[in-house]
């Protein structure tokens, strides 16, 4: 049975959860009430490294309406072994532990959670909770660590180390005619979803919980509770309908969960936990990082050496690792490559995934280096990424699955208007404002996961699918309903999308651009078995105008099973299920990647990304006025929700470049900017134009749906481009991110 | 020495004990007592079940819980609730007429003004107060006056767009009336 004509798939559709989130009925996790619901509060260590050595909780217990206040003194049972403690994606080490001791590891660590009838008399009891420490050396500052960065002795599941050099880049720098070697940095990173993370934890008596959870996985919630608190699966359902961003942040379980169920068991009442704004500056982030990239080309530009050298951070307790480096031995051809990557320790809380982890910063580098090479070179920035296209992954070297990143230069270039741009800096301006123009190649994985999904066709003709995977805006409701649809031709009114519940069909977390080919293949696959079984009873029946026929021969459209080649032989649906007197037909389907294919072949999606700033010649301040970024990624399931993630992609690219930097006082080890006010994230003042054109890519072997992911390839890419057009415009080159006005004054 | 807390005594947040206040909360009036110390955004998320309020910062520096008093938009988390007696209160669960949506809640739908969801009743609050004041007529100014609303989605493209969209129609039908 082929795929049956898409009618709905390769739409712009409407989120179908549009209606509930434009009028407030979408409810996010901390939003389900409960009976007798109790609130927890959590307060945070004030120094970095060290350990309490008295907490003085009196004053905060007298607060009418505290019902309780944990600490590492009468914290509830936990798990004691550290493999209890991980999670799906934890990186190698010992996963923290909140209140698992007195020792503190990191700024902000919760050290206490008060637990009381109003969310407002644990508040202030939280004010009134006093600790005393034992302060330990503290240090949270890379570049004091970077001379003991250290190659991570254990790999984290799922990020290749960078792969052995190849041939002699260092030689090869030597000899070369052009080059050019510099240093990069990416400052710190806060994920600030606009939902901040938060529980409800629904004891729901006998042993059993409901938990509402802001995470990216409702899976990888359950098994992290179940583990954690030695609770039996059947008792725990995670559930995360909605959820308010996470780009990364929601991953892993955060502490706000813990601290619920602990709380939860602890009191056997039902209990919300929620960080404040400040907390959320205390989970993970972005790692700080720094980068050297050497680079040396012919003089024609054809590059003869790439040497990309990073350390990032990480913290004293686990070692989180991105892939960072890799992506330049395989975004342009060249002979001679070498690539390290290195981590560090510092005195904060483990860095945690945010959008294209480890890309979102070496690509950076590695593009702002190559736009210094072509004029070292003396050739057009697009030029010299077109002269160095890579037909294979050079690092594997295996074969991409479609890769058509020239249809993105040329498309981007020309809906951009590169071809109007002068080369020399500072050659184009309006009044006070000098106008630049940068380019830059983005890429990203295209993951296919392990994922399971179960379809059930009802003899009303109506349709349900359903797998455990979450929208956190990517617009997932969406596309499965799509692709449910067009399985059986039927409207999309006729679809009912289940997922964001932890008892629904094996789902990987909703991360790395991986569930729209993943879940949604799962889906096709669900959908594809339940015409499988319907023709099976329609073949069966009594004079049945199918029996000579066979599974490929027929099609399933508008509640009817019929033969392509002469559809009026044909059944309703009804017809079939009365006969075999069914009310519902109920099949799995599961897909996961290809073994046999992976030894050949590699997938990525790819993008080029132009931008146009106009900086004040006196006041430095830089505007992003028009991005256009155009991006291969195989098949789009929904061009108006796809496009969607690559505005949201390229806004945090700009946040990237201009504004987003957490900041420490290193004699203190504290995040100073913890709160919108001081960690700047793009505003609508912000934001200009962006367009977003998506490059025809057939790829048959990327998924089975030809579907490649387009969560992240937005922001690839794009702060690179904001200051390469940076250069161009002023004819300074500010290699440390974000590139305020103070350094773009000083350079 | 003494630090600031030991010197501060446990207030008493418990009791029922309250202030007496009123409000029409989406057309209906709300007789209630309550403690000072709660603001508007508790008191609809937590008391009244109109979780469609979002909490975003609890600092007045996201937007994400702007309603509508008296017809002004304003950022619910920095409002005492006691201190607003006798308001008139819009939240999203409140814009729409009867069974229709808003026109901006339908111009947000159509063009995909939002992806998870979280800032957008403040985003469309907001847009309602800032249409109402008559301040935007380019999308510059849109671009300016809606820069309290943050989206960390990055959907402020298609959120101008939504408002542009029905600050046009308006225009249009007023100058039909004309």
């Amino acid at each position: 049975m082929s795929v049956t004509e898409a009618s709905h798939i390769g739409r712009p559709t409407n989120r179908v959860d549009g209606p509930l989130k434009v009028t407030g009925q979408a409810r996010y996790a901390a939003e389900y009430p409960a009976p007798d619901l109790l609130y927890g509060y959590l307060v945070g260590s004030t120094i970095a490294a060290g350990r309490i050595t008295a907490i003085h909780l009196d004053l905060a217990r007298s607060v009418p309406g505290v019902v309780e206040i944990f600490t590492h003194e009468n914290r509830g049972k936990a798990a004691w072994l550290d493999r209890s403690w991980r999670d799906e994606v934890a990186p190698p080490g010992h996963p923290f532990r909140p209140l698992h001791s007195e020792r503190i590891l990191f700024d902000g660590q919760p050290i206490a959670l008060v637990v009381a009838e109003t969310y407002e008399a644990a508040r202030d009891a939280a004010s009134l909770i006093h600790a005393e420490y034992e302060t330990a050396e503290h240090c949270t500052e890379l570049e004091r660590k970077r001379s003991e960065a250290y190659v991570p002795p254990e790999k984290r599941s799922g990020i290749p180390p960078p792969p052995d050099p190849r041939g002699d880049a260092e030689q090869a720098f030597e000899e070369a005619p052009v080059k050019i070697s510099r240093d990069y940095r990416v400052n710190a990173e806060h994920h600030n979803p606009m939902e901040m993370f938060g529980t409800t934890c629904v004891f729901e008596g006998e042993g059993r919980l409901t938990i509402y959870d802001k995470t990216q996985g409702s899976q990888n919630a359950q098994g992290y509770v179940t583990s954690v608190f030695g609770l039996k699966s059947k008792n725990v359902r995670v559930v995360n309908h909605y959820v308010g961003g996470a780009f990364g942040s929601g991953l892993r379980p955060q502490h706000q969960l813990f601290f619920a169920v602990m709380a939860a068991i602890e009191l056997e009442r039902s209990v919300r936990v929620s960080l404040t704004r400040a907390q959320m500056f205390h989970i993970g982030y972005r790692p700080d990082n720094f980068q050297t990239v050497s680079l040396a080309a012919d003089r024609e530009g054809r590059l003869q050496s790439i040497m990309h050298d990073v350390v990032a951070a990480t913290s004293r307790y686990e070692d989180h690792q991105e892939v960072v480096v890799n992506w330049s031995g395989m975004m342009y051809h060249c002979d001679n490559v070498k690539l390290s990557y290195r981590l560090a320790k510092l005195d904060t809380a483990t860095p945690c995934d945010m959008r294209a982890p480890g890309a979102a910063i070496g690509v950076t580098a590695l593009e702002c280096a190559l736009d210094e090479l072509s004029y070292e070179v003396g050739i057009d920035p697009l030029e010299i990424r077109r002269l160095n296209f890579a037909s294979k992954d050079e690092n594997t070297d295996k074969q991409f699955t479609s890769k058509a990143l020239h249809a993105c230069y040329s498309e981007g270039a020309a809906a951009f208007g590169w071809n109007e741009r002068k080369p020399e800096p500072r050659s184009m301006r309006e009044r006070q404002e000098l106008i630049g123009w940068g380019v830059s190649t983005g890429m990203w994985d295209a993951f296919l996961q392990k994922a399971e999904a179960r379809a059930k066709l009802s003899a009303d003709g109506r349709l349900e699918v359903s797998t455990a995977a979450s929208d956190i805006g990517t617009g997932t409701w969406t596309i499965l309903t799509q692709i449910g649809a067009d399985a059986f031709g039927i409207p999309l009114e006729d679809v009912t999308a289940r997922i964001g519940d932890s008892t629904l069909p094996t789902s990987p977390v909703e991360g790395g651009s991986w569930t729209a080919a993943s879940n949604g293949s799962a889906v096709q696959a669900a959908c594809e078995a339940v015409k499988q079984t319907l023709f099976k009873h329609a073949r069966k029946m009594a004079n049945s105008p199918l029996a000579a026929a066979e599974l490929e021969d027929v099609d399933v459209s508008k509640g009817r099973i019929f033969r392509r080649d002469d559809p009026g032989r044909s059944l309703t649906i009804v017809e079939v299920m009365h006969a075999a007197d069914l009310q519902a037909i109920e099949e799995t389907g599961k897909v996961g990647p290809s073994l046999l294919q992976m030894t050949k072949y590699v997938s990525y999606t790819h993008s080029a990304v132009f931008a146009e700033v106009r900086v004040d010649e006196d006041l430095g301040v830089v505007r992003v006025t028009r991005v256009v970024c155009a991006v291969a990624a195989g098949r789009i399931l929904n061009p108006k929700t796809a496009r969607s993630q690559i505005l949201g992609g390229v806004v945090m690219g700009i946040g990237m470049a201009l504004h987003e930097e957490g900041i420490t006082d290193h004699r203190l080890g504290k995040i100073m900017n913890h709160n919108l006010a001081e960690y700047h994230i793009p505003a609508h003042a912000d934001i200009e134009d962006i367009d977003v054109i998506f490059v025809d890519e057939h790829d048959d072997k990327v998924s089975p749906l030809g579907v490649k992911g387009i969560g992240e390839i937005g922001i690839v890419g794009t702060a690179a481009a904001v200051a390469n057009a940076i250069f161009h415009a002023t004819g300074k080159r500010v290699r440390d991110f974000p590139i305020t006005i103070d350094k773009l004054i000083a350079a | 020495m003494l630090n600031v807390e030991q010197l501060r005594g446990p207030v008493d947040q418990s009791s029922k004990a309250g202030i007496p206040v009123s409000f029409v909360i989406n057309g209906s009036r709300q007789e209630l007592v309550i403690p000072p110390w709660i603001t508007l955004l508790d008191l609809l998320r937590e008391h009244l079940q109109l979780t469609g309020t979002k909490k975003g910062c609890d600092h007045g520096q996201c937007g994400a819980c702007t309603v509508l008093i008296d017809g002004m938009r304003i950022n619910s988390c920095l409002v005492l609730a006691v201190s607003r007696d006798g308001a008139e209160v819009t939240t999203i669960e409140g814009v729409a007429a009867g069974r229709d949506m808003h026109p901006l809640q339908s111009a947000f739908v159509e063009h995909d003004a939002f992806q998870c969801g979280y800032c957008t009743p403040g985003q469309i609050c907001s847009a309602i107060g800032l249409l109402a004041e008559g301040r935007a007529h380019t999308r510059a100014e849109i671009r300016e006056h809606m820069s309290g609303n943050l989206c960390r989605c990055g959907a402020y493209t298609n959120i101008a767009d939504a408002i542009e969209h029905v600050m046009r129609q308006g225009a249009a039908a007023r100058e039909a009336a004309e």
